[in-house]
């Protein structure tokens, strides 16, 4: 049976020229960047070309940009570490209610720790509210934490608005743009980002490799201590094929981004039109237009997210849900509880991810199959039965 | 993670629908947890003669209601009652610690639809005594892993 990806923001796979561009850093040019031989400045310069590839499609410096072991440790890094070296100032936090457990967990540390944190609502398109968000700034708010794109729903938050807002009060930035990296143009200082987070296996490159940047001048302590790598603020000897590996993503993406985006945004509009035309009883979550351009995320009544997706993985179709039943929680997504769905619809939600290898075909073959899935499901269902009244 | 079983009685399953004038219904679970259970049983000289079930839920609760109306159908209602989770849960040939509760829905949904039966009639039964037919359902354990 041919096999259709369709959770890119899940992960992606490496793509061709990204490992062909890791594999000599296994194998001929294996040394430790902190080596003073040949073979550690070879490794030493792969490191240094990386780190100035990827500052530069984000439009910032080389020495601004480190090197981590993926999105949730620079989320990590950027909150615990600014929030601690910041006491002077104050102890206040402002993050929102839908930000990846990366973020969502670290300020649950930094609150039993004796932070404080304020969780903003989002509306039901998933957008926080501007207003909202700078009442909620106060003397001791040390730093704003908002993520760029939404990993379940897509939703594009007002980054650039909401930097302007944190800048004018004094107050530390950061974004998590593990989502938006390579779904849309970035550039830290048109956004008044203060540090950013990046992982690599979501733009066509390896796990375990991301990265945070950190704009100059900002106070942060280290997360990861030992060695002096990453100008003594990232210990562990580098990663130097994850690291030329994320480059070459990053170099790819940047470049391709136009025509990346327009492609995505056909493709996912043509998913959403088919199934909202053919499916009764469905409802597309996320902002309509402000959202990633691979993201469809729909909600079909009457019947549950985990049956959907094996029933999608029968048919060879790999996506994923914010159903409870998939989490293995008790309640479905906070994301989707977030935006003010109801339990019962929100255990029905599916999340379709597109990107660079799926096609036309393959889009009008997963709206097919949802319809015979989504049909059948619902013969089985209690819910709709009493919905259909008798039929 | 599932077996082989459990994808077979998920992807056909066995005895789904409803049955007109049914002697028995069941129906048990809860639309915030994501799974309701319903099922339906004809009773015929004290023999579950047919059965049938509509369930929303998850691949295992459709798997396990599945399996249920299968081993069920053709007993007397006596040793209805006798079935267990467990032999739901083997039938399948095992489930996941976290769909353990789906086999306990299975098991009181029965339950349920023979309480309604033995009420209608008022019939006693020694495996319905001491059953609640409000009892809440078990919960799944709690992981939390996001993408
Ligand atoms: C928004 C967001 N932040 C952080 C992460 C974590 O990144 P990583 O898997 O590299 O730790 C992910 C993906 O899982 C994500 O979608």
């Amino acid at each position: 049976m041919k096999r259709i990806y369709m959770d890119y923001s899940a992960t992606t796979p490496v793509k061709q020229e990204v490992l062909e561009a890791m594999l000599p850093y296994f194998t001929e040019h294996f040394g430790n960047a902190s080596s003073i031989h040949g073979y550690g400045q070879d490794a030493k310069r792969a490191l240094e070309a990386s780190r100035a590839i990827v500052a530069g499609t984000i439009g910032a410096p080389a020495d601004t940009f480190y090197f981590t072991g993926g999105g949730s440790e620079s989320d990590n890094w950027a909150l615990k570490g600014v929030m601690k070296a910041n006491t002077a100032k104050g102890n206040h936090l402002i993050t929102c209610k839908i930000e990846h457990h990366g973020i969502l967990h670290t300020c649950e540390t930094l609150e039993k720790e004796g932070f404080e944190v304020t969780y903003l609502d989002v509306d039901s398109e998933g957008m926080v509210s501007l207003e909202a968000l700078e009442a909620a700034i106060k003397p001791s708010t040390v730093m704003i934490s908002i993520m760029f794109i939404n990993n379940e729903i897509g939703t594009m938050q007002p980054i650039a608005e909401i930097g302007k807002i944190a800048r004018k009060h004094g107050v530390i930035f950061h974004t998590d743009a593990v989502q938006a990296f390579g779904n849309v143009k970035i550039d830290v200082d048109e956004l008044n980002v203060d540090l950013m987070s990046f992982s690599a296996h979501k733009i066509y490159g390896p796990k375990g490799i991301g990265g945070l940047y950190i704009r100059k001048g900002i106070k942060i302590q280290n997360l990861i201590e030992g060695g002096a790598q990453e100008r003594k603020r990232r210990a562990g000897t580098e990663n130097i094929p994850g690291i030329v590996g994320f480059a070459k993503a990053a170099e790819i993406a940047n470049e391709n981004l136009d025509a990346h985006i327009e492609k995505l945004t056909y493709l996912r509009d043509r998913l959403v039109k088919g199934i909202l035309e053919s499916i009764e009883y469905s409802k597309y979550n996320g902002h309509p237009t402000l959202r990633h351009p691979g993201n469809v995320n729909v909600c079909f009544e009457f019947i549950e997210g985990e049956a959907l997706l094996l029933s999608l993985n029968a048919k060879g179709i790999a996506g994923s849900s914010g159903s409870a039943c998939t989490s293995g929680s008790l309640d479905p997504s906070h994301v989707l509880m977030s935006i003010g769905l109801p339990h019962e619809i929100a255990h029905g939600s599916l999340r379709l991810s597109l990107g660079d290898f799926n096609s036309e075909e393959e889009v009008d073959y997963a709206v097919e199959s949802l319809v015979e899935i989504v049909h059948k499901l619902r013969m089985m269902s209690p819910l709709y039965d009493k919905v259909k009244g008798g039929k | 993670m599932y077996t082989d079983k459990v994808m077979d009685h998920f992807m056909n399953p066995r005895n789904v629908g409803e049955i007109e004038n049914a002697d028995g219904i069941g129906e048990v679970g809860n639309i915030k947890c994501g799974d309701i259970m319903r099922i339906y049983i004809k009773v015929e000289d004290n023999v579950i003669a047919d059965i049938k079930f509509k369930t929303f839920g998850c691949g295992s609760a459709i798997a396990a209601s599945s399996v249920a109306t299968e081993i069920i159908m053709g007993k007397t209602v006596e040793d209805a009652l006798k079935v267990t989770n467990k032999q739901v849960i083997d039938a399948l040939g095992g489930l996941p610690p976290v769909k353990i509760h789906c086999s306990v829905l299975a098991e009181q949904a029965l339950k349920a639809a023979i309480y309604d039966y033995a009420t209608k009639n008022n019939l006693e039964f020694e495996g319905l005594k001491g059953y609640n037919p409000v009892q809440d359902h078990d919960h799944h354990d709690v992981v939390d892993i996001e993408f």
